[in-house]
């Protein structure tokens, strides 16, 4: 961009002194800011990536002697997390190890999964609602902060909901776990666990990946 | 009638506005850039709906490879007047009976990003510039085996350094669940059962039944 320069025709003999203009070219200026700038928008992390907290219980140590927490069997789901984004469910828990419950296939989509633990959920979705109505009406000018304070404490202290245990086997990849913590919170569960998976349903993923997979090729 | 003069105008443009908004700009992105740290390896965060930004400091940062590596990345603290980086190396060097010079800890403190290689290989790494050698020095990531647990080591030594510093864990997609289950069980056995799991925001909108 270069400055084009005007010759000023001047009809008569009289030449004036040519005056300086008092502009000052800023176009290299701005290239460079431009560059800097172009630069600076590509190297910075301008979205802080975000966080999903999860706490585990304790570890029990070797010489620790602890009763596991009871619960109540109508109420458990378990998830197993199988290989190929695939997800299993059974309610209850293996009674029988000869003669295991049979899994449920399912899927991490809205209609997979989710569908699941918010039908076993909507019960408490119902307390809630009716609790959050109360409170409003209860105290109108009560502040949102302190109003969802109200209904944690509220789901807390719930026992309607699904106690969810959350098992993966080993062909498992990292996105699963964090998607099923993420179905948990989008369907509101509060009681939630990842354990262990032991040898009975590790029979059982395999045996629901056979039936389900006839035409597995034997390269793999 | 007079006649009416036609001003020639000159082809300038008056570009002070521009650049003082690009000055504008230019500052406020010097000032408050945080540079894009590259990864040692590739990593693809899952998404989650959580919105909770992360920590800017007193974190140490897990993170899992898609091929069962593990790196370690910690921070100054609060402030880098605290040298927490440089003394957890002086300490993790004790343990191993390797001895890091001034200059070491020097270059190790200002090294921003995560590392993954067994403690031994610590010295070749800092004392190297090139990036084809920092790289081929980290093929590993930190053994985790129960023979020789160096990441149990450094979480432990981060936490005695650094009381107040939370774990994150950075894993990508494919890292297998073995490998995050280890992991898991090292943090605990050092008594740390608060993660937090790196994820990006996911902009899907989240339908709640209401019935």
């Amino acid at each position: 961009m270069g400055e084009i320069i005007q010759e000023e025709k001047q009809k008569g003999g009289k030449r004036r002194p040519k005056k300086h203009s008092t502009h000052i070219d800023m176009t290299p200026m701005v290239d460079l800011m431009c560059l800097l700038i172009t630069f600076f928008m590509l190297t910075t992390a301008f979205s802080k990536s975000k966080v999903m907290e999860i706490v585990l219980p304790e570890k029990i140590k070797k010489n620790e002697k602890v009763e596991p927490p009871k619960i109540a069997e109508s109420r458990t789901i378990n998830i197993i997390l199988g290989p190929a984004n695939k997800v299993f469910w059974y309610p209850g828990m293996v009674k029988d190890s000869k003669n295991p419950p049979i899994l449920q296939e399912s899927d991490y989509s809205d209609q997979g999964i989710r569908k699941l633990l918010l039908d076993r959920n909507k019960l408490l979705f119902k307390k809630v609602a009716a609790f959050k109505e109360q409170m409003i009406k209860e105290n109108p000018t009560m502040s949102r902060d302190s109003l969802n304070a109200n209904i944690k404490r509220f789901n807390k202290a719930d026992d309607s909901g699904p106690i969810v245990l959350i098992k993966a086997y080993k062909e498992a990849r990292y996105a699963n776990i964090v998607d099923i913590i993420d179905e948990m919170a989008i369907c509101n569960i509060v009681r939630y666990a990842i354990v262990d998976i032991n040898y009975v349903e590790d029979a059982m993923v395999q045996t629901a990946m056979g039936s389900s997979t006839p035409t597995k090729t034997p390269q793999n | 009638m007079p006649k009416i003069k036609l001003h020639t105008k000159s082809p300038h443009i008056d570009m002070t506005p521009m650049v003082d908004l690009f000055s504008v700009v230019l500052t406020f992105l010097m000032l408050t850039t945080t540079m894009r740290q590259p990864e040692p390896a590739p990593i693809d965060t899952p998404f989650s709906i959580s919105d909770r930004t992360a920590p800017d400091a007193n974190i140490m940062t897990l993170l899992l490879s898609e091929d069962n590596r593990v790196f370690f990345n910690i921070d100054n603290g609060s402030d880098t007047s605290f040298h927490f980086k440089g003394k957890i190396l002086a300490e993790m060097g004790t343990r191993y009976n390797i001895t890091f010079t001034a200059e070491e800890v020097k270059q190790f403190e200002a090294y921003p990003s995560s590392f993954g290689m067994p403690i031994q290989n610590m010295k070749s790494f800092l004392n190297t510039k090139d990036a084809k050698e920092r790289e081929s020095l980290q093929t590993k990531g930190i053994p985790i085996d129960s023979t020789d647990n160096q990441l149990a080591f450094w979480v432990l030594v981060t936490r005695k350094v650094n009381p107040a510093v939370q774990a994150c864990i950075k894993g990508d997609n494919d890292a297998p669940y073995p490998l995050v289950k280890k992991v898991l069980d090292i943090l605990q056995d050092k008594n740390v059962n608060r993660f937090n799991l790196i994820t990006n925001l996911e902009a899907t909108k989240v339908t709640q039944s209401e019935e």
